[in-house]
């Protein structure tokens, strides 16, 4: 809703990936208000946006699933971006819809994020089919555990001649980096290798729809922890490819999660391992049967893997493996971050901002905090059930 | 009479194709044991059951290819184009661009009826070109979404529309510790309603497929190629040519009839086994000689002790002896969970296979009281070699062995129901607890009634 960073990415060296005829934007943006993206911009933009998204639909054949990029903290991604999912749904029913929010992390700058927050996690809730939260501190962390890597000097680095992006001069020397590059181009190589399947050929495929279809047990958790190995930025470092095992063990470590959460002292419902390149089934059964003991997952899905192998690896890369598992480890960030709006809610600071704007009453803000609470409380019940014994339930009898 | 193949979803058309591969490499293979007219019928033979002749003389295979997303039915399609050897008919396939999810119900429900009348026609089209039709082939995995839910849909369809036409299906088990999260409700789904609608069910276990690459054929890092690549030919020794008869020179010619009346003599009892022996890597192969009674004895101890392949084989189990009552011995037997059959056929193929004595087979104790050996046990025969082995012998049969796989799918199954977990995304396409109630109860049938042979 303001048109600084559309208009740079029109003069930036993927200008012509982009149709210029499918964009919006306003001039003012939405001063973080979740209320201002959500209603104002919502019924203001809704049927340019739809005609747009009608067009884009009409070119393709098959048309599977959205992809919804956006910050929860902001007003614009926030709310606008929520204010659009129910306008997908109702408009391509059958369409998935797959969201990648990018949750505020502690030292965020915007004081309202944590209202803003809450208010588009409910929306979240109750419209989209997948969710893949990730945070930027963890991206932080990952960045400088990479320059760390790169710095140390022990490992010869070499920055690889091409990069994942080059400029359309296609000369080698690094482009501008702005601060929040290394930081997305990890977000983008998430969701590279998330459709890799769709698009490369492999032993065995997996397609957008089954993310959803094996990894969403109960309609209302579909959150889904991601973590990449191995890592790798903008400048393609060129370290020392790990031996393939470490490449799997990496993925459940803390230190790889894009969001502050720690899978494996938590319960898993369901986990996705996609791996790209020369890797065999062998290979991905024997890290899986090696794995398996140290997580824990919950009684009526012990076995709750679902694999993929594709066979063409990422740029510059041997291998490489996404996985994503729905974890009840999500629920610290949520708990968290109902902590931080209520320190705000309670005091009543910078309401006015939000209650002004015409639909907007306490109401909206008093049923985003319950939605939230019901899907902590959900995610509770689970994790009560971690430590109690494995029942069989008795099975049918027939007579014979 | 020939075979019409119907290959559905990713694993129906990677394994398609090596069946086919191997079915035609065995019949080109250079033979050392037999005449050269022999080979000649038995290449005719294996010609008129999968292939039809193209005019600039590349056999076609006899196959329909069915997915529901274009790339791998597109890999399919150029590898065999590209071997030069044999290829696909070029309008034999059907494909869409969006797959089933690993959905049953969306396999079932949608994809079913709406192209229904697109993979009917091609499957006629392809029966139209056999001069007389033995019965379909159909190779799906149980725990996808088209293979599964589609698979189980067309052949509900072709019991109506051949409905005098048999029908074999090539399942394939998936792995214990899942490939898919919900490959055992995808499972319970596809066996229950095949159950109803088809002849034989033919059932390989990636389990114990990857276990033979990795302690037989000595495979490092084994790939679903490789894994696929065991499993054809296992297929094609049971599915090539034999004589039709005991000192007959003539090939049978309808296949799938006879492995019916040999296989299934109630329809209760449809579940199919297959074990190949010997099975090794080709480097091995140079190396080793066999004799018939040193293969059936292994093969018959596999058989009892329910082994897959010929290494780790329990020689403790023994069957109970015959006409002692079973008190004394029970307690043995179930401990070491002895196998008992319903049918067995062995197949044996290469030098001096009318000296093999098969007497050990024929003995009362392998099978259940009320079915005798003389109608339980067959064995086909023929001189001409199998691939690259002198002599080979695979056992096809029907006895308790999938029991226990069985009963551990419908075991988790049942436990992630009891949860109702996932049960949102099959409802939302119409297929209901109450279907998913009713597969449960047909399966604990069958396991009853194999438990009880």
């Amino acid at each position: 809703m303001e048109e600084g960073v559309v208009n740079e990415i029109l003069q930036g060296p993927l200008r012509d990936v982009f149709d210029s005829k499918q964009l919006i934007t306003d001039i003012s943006g939405s001063g973080n208000n979740w209320a201002v993206g959500h209603k104002v911009f919502g019924s203001l933009y809704q049927e340019q946006i739809l005609e747009k998204l009608r067009k884009s639909a009409e070119h393709c054949d098959c048309l599977q699933c959205f992809f919804i990029i956006h910050s929860m903290g902001g007003g614009t991604g926030s709310g606008l971006g929520t204010f659009l999912l129910k306008v997908l749904e109702d408009e391509f029913p059958e369409v998935y819809r797959f969201v990648t929010s990018i949750y505020p992390s502690g030292e965020d700058d915007v004081i309202t994020s944590p209202y803003n927050s809450i208010l588009a996690m409910k929306e979240l809730n109750e419209h989209a089919d997948c969710v893949l939260p990730i945070d930027n501190q963890s991206l932080f962390d990952i960045i400088s555990k990479i320059e760390l890597m790169m710095n140390s000097g022990k490992l010869g680095t070499v920055i690889k001649p091409k990069s994942l992006v080059t400029s359309s001069a296609g000369t080698s020397k690094k482009r501008q980096e702005k601060p929040f590059d290394k930081m997305n181009n990890i977000v983008g190589n998430l969701l590279l290798n998330l459709t890799s399947s769709a698009r490369f050929e492999g032993s065995l495929n997996m397609d957008l729809n089954e993310i959803s279809m094996n990894l969403v047990p109960f309609p209302q958790l579909h959150y889904l922890v991601s973590s990449l190995t191995p890592l790798y930025t903008l400048a393609d470092v060129n370290i020392p490819p790990r031996r393939l095992d470490q490449m799997f063990s990496d993925a459940f470590s803390k230190d790889h999660q894009l969001i502050r959460a720690d899978p494996k002292h938590s319960l898993y419902l369901a986990c996705a391992l996609m791996v790209r390149g020369n890797v065999q089934i062998s290979d991905l059964r024997r890290n899986i049967e090696r794995l398996k003991p140290s997580l824990q997952f919950v009684s009526w899905n012990q076995e709750g893997w679902k694999t993929s192998l594709c066979s063409v690896p990422p740029v510059g890369h041997t291998h490489s493996l996404l996985a994503l598992a729905n974890n009840t480890c999500v629920k610290p960030t949520f708990i968290e971050l109902r902590e931080r709006f209520m320190r705000l809610y309670k005091k009543k600071a910078h309401l006015h901002h939000y209650l002004q704007i015409e639909g907007m009453e306490e109401g909206c803000f008093t049923e985003a905090v319950s939605s939230l609470s019901a899907l902590i409380q959900e995610y509770n019940q689970l994790d009560a059930t971690k430590s109690l014994p494995v029942e069989d339930i008795p099975r049918l009898s027939v007579a014979v | 009479m020939s075979i019409v193949t119907v290959q559905l979803g990713q694993c129906g058309n990677q394994i398609g194709f090596e069946v086919f591969d191997a079915l035609f490499s065995d019949s080109h293979c250079p033979q050392k044991f037999c005449s050269k007219r022999e080979n000649e019928a038995y290449q005719a033979s294996c010609k008129e059951r999968f292939f039809s002749e193209e005019e600039n003389g590349v056999p076609v295979a006899r196959a329909v290819l069915v997915d529901m997303e274009p790339k791998v039915i597109n890999q399919t399609l150029s590898k065999a184009a590209h071997s030069g050897r044999w290829k696909y008919g070029q309008h034999s396939h059907f494909c869409q661009k969006q797959g089933s999810g690993n959905n049953w119900a969306y396999g079932y429900s949608v994809h079913g009826p709406r192209h229904e009348e697109s993979i009917m026609n091609l499957i006629q089209k392809e029966v139209e070109k056999c001069d007389s039709l033995s019965g379909f082939f159909i190779v799906m995995s149980m725990a996808g979404g088209t293979g599964s839910g589609l698979g189980a849909f067309l052949t509900q369809n072709l019991q109506d529309q051949y409905s005098n036409s048999l029908k074999m299906n090539q399942i394939i088990w998936p792995y214990g510790t899942g490939e898919v999260i919900v490959q055992n409700y995808n499972s319970i789904l596809t066996l229950s309603h095949l159950y109803r609608s088809s002849d034989a069910l033919l059932v390989h276990e990636n389990d114990a497929v990857h276990k033979i690459c990795a302690k037989l054929m000595n495979i490092k890092q084994i790939s679903f190629r490789d894994i696929n690549q065991v499993l054809a030919h296992q297929l094609g020794s049971v599915f090539q040519p034999t004589y039709s008869g005991e000192g007959s020179f003539h090939y049978r010619r309808n296949p799938l009839g006879d492995l019916m009346e040999d296989l299934v003599p109630h329809p209760e009892f449809k579940m199919l086994g297959v074990r190949n022996i010997p099975q090794m890597s080709e480097n091995s192969l140079a190396y080793s000689t066999f004799t018939w009674a040193g293969l059936l004895k292994h093969l018959r101890q596999m058989l009892i002790s329910d082994a897959k392949m010929e290494e780790g084989i329990d020689w403790q189990v023994r069957p109970p002896l015959s006409g002692l009552p079973t008190l004394g011995k029970m307690p043995l037997t179930k401990e070491f969970h002895f196998n008992t059959s319903i049918a067995n056929l062995v197949i044996l193929r290469g030098k001096d296979v009318h000296s093999a004595d098969l007497g050990a087979f024929k003995d009362p104790a392998l099978y259940t009281s009320w079915l005798e050996p003389v109608t339980a046990f067959n064995v086909w025969k023929t001189q001409r070699a199998f691939s690259k082995y002198e002599k080979s012998a695979a056992l096809v049969s029907n006895s308790q062995s999938l029991v226990k796989p069985l009963d551990m799918i419908v075991g988790k199954a049942w436990n992630m129901f009891a949860s109702k977990a996932y049960l949102h995304q099959y409802t939302k396409f119409g297929i209901e607890e109450e279907d998913f109630l009713d597969g449960f109860a047909l399966l604990e049938q069958v396991i009853a009634s194999y438990r009880n042979l």
